[in-house]
């Protein structure tokens, strides 16, 4: 077992807090885990990246390498676009749909989508939404983890474990709105899958 | 025992954690920080006092913590690349005195400049003052490499360097730890012949440092940091420090058989360099950084059965990566989707309600009346005021310089010479060329930007803000009346305007403090409050 994933995003995003659930839930389970992450200036609104490889056996490079990607999963539709020369033949977009505009020259949505329909099957999650639906606008990260959670090898009550232990201390309230938000991403995932 | 998720700074940290420090000194510079941050969050479950605040700039840094080897006591001294040029006089001297308790320099390289103004390799400067460097290329191995270091430096009494890059800095892996040792007793010896580095006593322990080299490739040949995975074939690969990581990952994808030489210590162990030349005809050098022993390798005359980043098999500049070592074995892959034309660049700003921003609209509509509007700035959150839609400053050279270069430039002439400077940045070394200013009541105004905190690299403690910062600037010499604070709000935008107005005419040295807490140590201030409320 090998897998790659990209997660993208704006610095702020949340990205890392979906990267540090998986991390978790990998070590958990045993596997071996590498994962990068971007500190520092570009941090501050710019685009922001981390590398997470998953293995049952040793991992060498920190670094994915380019078209050996089985996921990209991204919370924003336009930084998904920036990683697709990472992307495996076989591998997939799951992506938020919700633009974050922090520049004056963002493309048009609709070229965004064309593109994004270019790749393999991609997931298209309308995030904002079901975070609202799971009770809190911030938690589109979970509903983004818990959409890609039947593609990355581990188990989800692991995944919920570890969504349950990064939010501890925040409080029980805040552990559940994550957790909701998980499923909602999961539930869309599988109505997906058994429709296509 | 359970594997702990950590970072390679981490790592580092917890590795000097459990060779028992009784100190570590810093100052922030991304991707060394986190080194520093994890011994502050988990010195308090050691038994035994670490000490561990923020030191005011690296060189102050590197000599505390030889103070406290001085003294018989482990320390570590943790920085940028960059910052290693600021304490290199105290680094490089560190080499001729030696120490006593273990000192470990843990430099964090930026290769691509993700967040620095240059790439350069810190091996060079390990090279430069003969001392034992090392460079893991696992997050588990820094932690092993820092738990070893501090014997090593102990046995040959010198200050040993750990050098690890961003991509390894900000990596995280499960991480196993080892046992925990106690901190050295406290044991300060008088030797004046080794500390008192007056040409006499130098140049017996310039001697010394001569011949202690042989001993040091020695140990490079027997350290576990160093090993030749034997192959088949006439190419072979020499891979240095993280370098390994990609040379191995390309071994395993494309089931590939060269022998790799692994180089993690230096100097560089002639023995085994010298097999792995006996093996193969070609090598592959890959360094992370400068190409610094391929150049060595190679000669002065050339050796084109080298290949590396001297001769374009590998970039000349910029971090590698597995494709980039796919590349150098001349591996050809199947083309991969580009990225689609309508993607463009997400560059960083200053966050949405940042009182940088109403700085630099007051500033700029100020200096729009005057027909040179050079502003010199410096480095930190503010620098990001030289991008769309500020466009405000002009320079950004190295921590300090904005005042300098503003009076230099205003001796030559130019008027008005501004410079803006972070709080933090201005106590680094903002101070010493005030003082030059005022010393020569040069025609200058420095705006210290006090968001009170150190906010680019996430928002560590300042030296010194808000009232000590005036209270500096008092006492450096500046004129009462022309220390002057400002609240950069927008409601606050016409008086800003006429505050910096008065003061960038005024023929002399003046200081504008622009106070407004950073927006995101303050709204983490109220989180915290809640979550503990």
């Amino acid at each position: 077992m090998h897998i790659n994933i990209i997660l993208a995003g704006v610095g702020g995003q949340g990205i890392l807090s979906i990267a540090a659930v998986i991390d978790h839930a990998a070590l958990r389970s045993g596997l071996t885990i590498r994962q990068t992450e971007v500190h520092g200036m570009s941090q501050r609104g710019g685009a922001v990246q981390s590398h997470l490889r998953i293995s049952n056996s040793e991992i060498y490079s920190d670094l994915i390498a380019e078209g050996t990607a089985h996921l990209i999963l991204s919370v924003e539709p336009h930084e998904a676009l920036r990683y697709l020369p990472f992307l495996a033949p076989e591998g997939r977009v799951i992506t938020a749909i919700d633009p974050f505009i922090n520049m004056e020259n963002y493309p048009d949505m609709d070229d965004i989508l064309t593109e994004l329909h270019l790749t393999n099957s991609p997931l298209l999650v309308n995030a904002a939404e079901l975070a609202r639906e799971a009770g809190h606008t911030r938690t589109s990260n979970m509903v983004m983890l818990g959409a890609a959670s039947p593609f990355i090898g581990i188990d989800a009550e692991h995944l919920e474990s570890a969504i349950g232990e990064l939010f501890y201390a925040k409080g029980p309230e805040i552990v559940d709105v994550n957790i909701r938000a998980f499923r909602k991403g999961q539930e869309l995932s599988q109505t997906q899958a058994t429709e296509t | 025992m359970e594997k702990k998720l950590l970072l390679g700074a981490e790592a580092i940290a917890l590795g000097a954690l459990d060779a028992g420090i009784s100190g570590v000194y810093a100052y922030p510079g991304t991707p060394s920080t986190e080194i520093t941050e994890y011994i502050q969050k988990n010195s308090n479950r050691s038994s035994q006092l670490i000490r561990s605040s923020w030191s005011v700039n690296e060189k102050t840094a590197y000599e505390e913590a030889l103070g406290m080897s001085y003294a018989g006591k482990r320390s570590l001294v943790c920085m940028k690349h960059v910052g290693l040029n600021v304490a290199a006089d105290a680094f490089i001297n560190s080499a001729i005195t030696g120490v006593n308790g273990g000192l470990v320099i843990a430099v964090a390289d930026d290769p691509s400049m993700h967040s620095s103004q240059n790439e350069q390799d810190s091996r060079v400067y390990g090279k430069f003052a003969m001392i034992p460097v090392l460079e893991p290329s696992s997050q588990q191995d820094l932690y092993t490499a820092a738990r070893d270091a501090f014997d090593l430096s102990e046995s040959v009494k010198l200050p040993v360097m750990l050098r690890l890059t961003t991509r390894l800095a900000h990596s995280r892996a499960g991480v196993t730890q080892a046992d925990k040792r106690i901190q050295n007793p406290l044991q300060s010896v008088y030797s004046p012949e080794r500390f008192v580095l007056i040409p006499q006593n130098a140049r017996k322990q310039y001697n010394l440092l001569l011949s202690l080299q042989e001993k040091l490739e020695t140990l490079s040949e027997h350290s576990w940091l160093n090993r030749l995975i034997p192959g088949s074939g006439s190419k072979g690969v020499i891979a240095f420090g993280l370098a390994f990581n990609y040379v191995m990952e390309v071994r395993q994808t494309f089931a590939l058989d060269f022998p790799v030489l692994q180089i993690g210590q230096y100097p560089l162990p002639r023995t085994l360099v010298e097999q792995l030349f006996f093996e193969c005809e070609t090598i592959l050098v890959a360094e992370e950084g400068y190409p610094v022993y391929e150049e060595l390798l190679r000669g002065y005359f050339g050796n084109t059965n080298i290949l590396g980043r001297l001769d374009g098999t590998l970039p000349r500049a910029g971090e590698l990566s597995t494709d980039i070592i796919v590349k150098g074995l001349g591996i050809t892959t199947s083309p991969v989707t580009q990225v689609p034309d309508i993607v463009v660049h997400r560059p960083p700003s200053l966050c949405k309600g940042c009182g940088h921003r109403d700085l630099y609209d007051a500033l700029n509509l100020v200096m729009s009346s005057f027909a040179e509007h050079h502003v010199f700035s410096d480095i930190g959150c503010y620098t990001l005021g030289a991008l769309e839609p500020f466009n405000a400053i002009h320079t950004c050279v190295d921590m300090g310089a904005s005042i300098s270069m503003a009076k230099g430039a205003a001796d030559a002439g130019l008027r008005p010479a501004v410079s803006v400077i972070g709080d933090s940045t201005f106590t680094h070394s903002g101070m010493t060329g005030l003082l030059d200013a005022i010393n020569d009541r040069s025609a200058l105004t420095v705006i210290i930007a006090d968001n009170d905190t150190t906010a680019m690299t996430g928002g560590q403690a300042s030296s010194a803000t808000g009232a000590r910062l005036l209270a500096i600037c008092k006492g450096l010499g500046v004129e009462e009346e022309h220390i002057r604070t400002i609240v950069p709000l927008k409601s606050n935008l016409e008086k800003n305007i006429s505050v910096l107005k008065e003061e960038i005419t005024y023929e002399g040295v003046s200081v504008v403090i622009a106070q407004r807490e950073c927006i995101e140590t303050a709204s983490r201030k109220k989180r915290n409050k809640l979550a503990s409320a």
